[in-house]
C-alpha cells in the first residue's frame, strides 16, 4: 500500500466579500456576503514509501492547505486521504506520532529556551526511549552541525542556525514522513546548500519518505525524484523534473557574444527567435526539432562574427511560469 | 501524563528566566497593595458604626495582601504567549503534538499562572507579614484547607482562562474578551472588594457564580472569617469542582467545534 494516498480531496473556504469604498463599507454593515474559495479541488495522486516529492506551484495555489490536511492540522471538505492507513484529521494524535513537519516560515522551539531543552522536551512529549532518543540526537546533531549553538536560546539563533535546529527537532521522534514547508526561504546559499544535503541524506539512509514544498527551483532540482506543480487547487503536472520539462515546452537557448555589436539577421531560421539582445550580446531561443543546434549555430557564425557561444535549456522557472499561466486560464 | 508535566516543567523554566520582571511586578504589587489597604483605612475609620462592618479590620488587610500577592493566579487576561499563537498561526504545532490539545492548553495556562505567582508571592508574604500587617493563618486546618482551596481555585481557573482562549478560534483578535473578562473576575471575586462588603441583594449571585471560589472564600478561610471546619469547606470544595467540571466540559466542546472550521493562517 501507498505512504500516502489521496483521493478526490477538496477543502473550501468561505470568504467575506467587501465591496471597496465607503459605501461598500456601509452596504456591508447591513448586508454580509460571502463567498466560497476552493482551494484545493479535488486531487488525487499517492506517494510511495522513500519518495522524496516535491510540491511547486503559485502562493494561494493550495500547496500549505494540503500539507495541513496530510499532516492532521486541517480538515478538508470532502474527500478521502490516509497516511499509512490512518485518516490525518480523524486520528489526528496516532498519526502525528509517525510525522514530523517544518513550517519554514514559524518554529516549533520553545522561544525562550535553550536549544537542547526544546529537544528534551519533545523527546517527553513523543515519549522517545532515552536511550533511543540520545542516540538519534547526536547523530542529528553530528550531521546538521549543532554543536555551537545547542545552549542558546532559541530567540538568539540566526535563521539558518533556527532552521536547522527545526529540522532536526522534526526528527527526533524518528517519524516516518517528514513535511518541509518552505525549508530553505530566506536562507543563504551555505545554509540551503547544508539543508538540501541533510534532505537528501535523511531520505536515503533512514528512508524516510520527504514531501517538501518550495519556490526555490533549485531546492526541486537538487532533491525531487518527483514533482508535482499544483495551481489553482489542482494537480497540473505530476512526473519528473524531465517530464517537466518535456511537457513545458521543448525549447533551447542560443547565447550569442558577438565581437561586435550587430543585428542578428534571423532570415531563413525557421523557429528561431530573438529573446534578449543587450549591447554584444545577444539571446535567441529555438526548437531543436525544428532546426539542430550544430545548423543553427553553423548559421549564426557565417552571419555575425562570434566571440563565445553557448548551447542551454530553457531556464525551469520559465517553464514553470508558462505551466502556471496555462493552468490559470 | 509525562508528556504534559513535561510542559509545566518546560514552562516552568522558561517562566523563571524573567527575573527583572518578577521584580518590577512584585514592586508593584507592594505598591498597590499599600494603596488599598489605606483606601480601606479611609473607609473603616470614616464609619460611623465600625462592628456593623462584616469583616475586621484585620481580616480586611490580610485579604488584600493576599489578593496581591496571588494576583497572578487570576484568570484576568488572555496569555500573551496564547493570543500570539493562535493569531500567527502557532497553533499548527501544537496540532502536531501526539497529546490532547485541549489538555496542552490546560497545563500551559496552570504553567503561565503558577511560575511568575510562586516566584512574586514569597517574598511578598515575606514583606507584607513583617511590615504590612498580613497575620498568617488562624489555625493549622485554617492552613491546610485554605492551600487546599487555592489549588482547587488554580485548576477552575485554568479552566476559565481555556475557554477564553479557545473563544478566539472565533475572534481571533481577542481583544474584546480580554477587555471584558477582568472587571467581571475583578469584581465577582473580592479581588476589588472583599465580597461581604457588598450589598445584601447581590450574595445570591456571587454565591452562585464561580468567581468567589478564586478569591474570597480561600482568602476568608486564611484569615478565620470562614471557619476551617468541613462543614463549611466541603461545599466550597464541591462548588469549586462542579463548576470546574463544567468549564472544562464547555471548553472541550467548544474547542471541538473550533477545531472543525480551524483555518491555520498563513503561508
Amino acid at each position: 500500500m501507498a505512504h500516502i494516498e489521496v483521493e478526490n480531496l477538496r477543502r473550501t473556504f468561505q470568504i467575506a466579500v467587501r465591496n471597496p469604498g465607503l459605501s461598500g463599507a456601509i452596504r456591508g454593515v447591513f448586508r454580509r456576503q460571502s463567498e466560497e474559495k476552493v482551494a484545493l479541488d479535488c486531487i488525487s495522486f499517492q506517494v510511495e514509501k522513500g519518495e522524496l516529492c516535491g510540491f511547486i506551484g503559485p502562493n494561494g495555489a493550495g500547496k500549505s492547505t494540503t500539507i495541513k490536511i496530510l499532516s492532521g492540522i486541517l480538515v478538508p471538505t470532502s474527500g478521502r486521504c490516509e497516511v499509512a492507513g490512518l485518516t490525518p484529521w480523524k486520528h489526528r494524535i496516532k498519526h502525528v506520532q509517525h510525522i514530523g513537519a517544518v513550517f519554514g516560515q514559524r518554529t516549533q522551539l520553545w522561544w525562550d529556551l535553550p536549544v537542547t531543552d526544546s529537544f528534551d522536551l519533545l523527546r517527553d512529549i513523543y515519549s522517545v526511549p532515552q536511550e533511543v532518543y540520545k542516540q538519534r540526537r547526536d547523530n542529528l546533531i553530528d550531521i546538521l552541525d549543532l554543536t555551537s549553538f545547542l545552549a542558546t536560546p532559541v530567540r538568539q539563533l540566526s535563521l539558518g542556525q533556527r532552521m536547522r535546529c527545526d529540522i532536526a527537532a522534526a526528527l527526533l521522534h524518528g517519524p516516518s514522513l517528514l513535511f518541509l514547508d518552505e525549508p530553505t526561504i530566506g536562507l543563504d546559499a551555505v545554509s540551503k546548500l547544508a539543508v538540501r544535503s541533510f534532505v537528501r541524506q535523511i531520505n536515503q539512509d533512514l528512508g524516510v519518505t520527504v514531501i517538501l514544498t518550495t519556490h526555490d527551483m533549485d531546492d526541486i532540482e537538487a532533491l525531487c525524484r518527483r514533482i508535482l506543480v499544483v495551481s489553482d487547487g489542482r494537480i497540473l503536472v505530476d512526473g519528473s523534473f524531465e517530464d517537466l520539462r518535456r511537457r513545458a515546452s521543448a525549447g533551447r537557448r542560443l547565447t550569442i557574444d558577438m565581437v561586435k555589436a550587430a543585428t542578428l539577421d534571423l532570415n531563413g531560421l525557421p523557429g528561431v527567435q530573438i529573446t534578449t539582445t543587450n549591447a554584444g550580446r545577444c539571446v535567441l531561443s529555438f526548437d531543436p526539432i525544428v532546426i539542430t543546434p550544430a545548423e543553427l549555430i553553423r548559421e549564426v557564425t557565417a552571419r555575425v562574427e562570434v566571440a563565445d557561444l553557448f548551447v542551454e535549456n530553457a531556464p525551469i522557472e520559465e517553464i514553470i511560469a508558462n505551466l502556471y499561466a496555462g493552468g490559470s486560464q | 501524563m509525562k508528556p504534559y508535566s513535561a510542559l509545566l516543567r518546560m514552562r516552568f523554566i522558561a517562566l523563571l528566566q524573567y527575573r527583572t520582571a518578577a521584580a518590577a511586578g512584585l514592586a508593584t504589587q507592594l505598591f498597590w497593595g499599600l494603596i488599598r489597604v489605606m483606601i480601606f483605612e479611609a473607609f473603616y475609620s470614616a464609619s460611623p458604626n465600625r462592628q456593623a462592618i462584616p469583616m475586621n479590620h484585620a481580616q480586611l488587610v490580610s485579604y488584600v495582601w493576599l489578593g496581591q500577592a496571588l494576583l497572578g493566579l487570576l484568570p484576568w487576561s488572555i496569555d500573551r504567549e496564547m493570543r500570539e499563537k493562535i493569531r500567527t498561526g502557532g497553533v499548527a504545532y501544537d496540532l502536531l503534538r501526539p497529546m490532547d490539545l485541549y489538555f496542552q492548553w490546560y497545563f500551559q495556562a496552570i504553567a503561565t499562572r503558577t511560575a511568575p505567582t510562586l516566584l512574586k508571592s514569597i517574598p511578598l508574604f515575606v514583606v507584607a507579614g513583617c511590615f504590612f500587617g498580613l497575620k498568617p493563618p488562624t489555625s493549622a486546618p485554617a492552613l491546610v484547607a485554605w492551600l487546599g482551596m487555592t489549588v482547587l481555585a488554580l485548576l477552575m481557573n485554568c479552566a476559565f482562562s481555556c475557554l477564553i482562549s479557545i473563544s478566539m478560534m472565533w475572534t481571533i483578535s481577542g481583544e474584546g474578551i480580554s477587555r471584558l473578562a477582568p472587571p467581571v473576575v475583578y469584581a465577582f471575586s473580592g479581588m476589588m472588594v472583599p465580597l461581604p462588603l457588598m450589598p445584601a441583594f447581590m450574595q445570591p449571585l456571587l454565591n452562585a457564580l464561580p468567581f468567589r471560589n478564586m478569591v474570597d472564600v480561600p482568602f476568608r478561610i486564611y484569615s478565620g472569617q470562614i471557619p476551617a471546619t468541613l462543614h463549611h469547606v466541603i461545599p466550597a470544595a464541591l462548588h469549586t469542582t462542579a463548576w470546574t467540571a463544567a468549564l472544562l466540559l464547555s471548553g472541550r466542546l467548544m474547542m471541538q467545534c473550533g477545531l472543525r472550521k480551524l483555518v491555520v493562517q498563513g503561508g
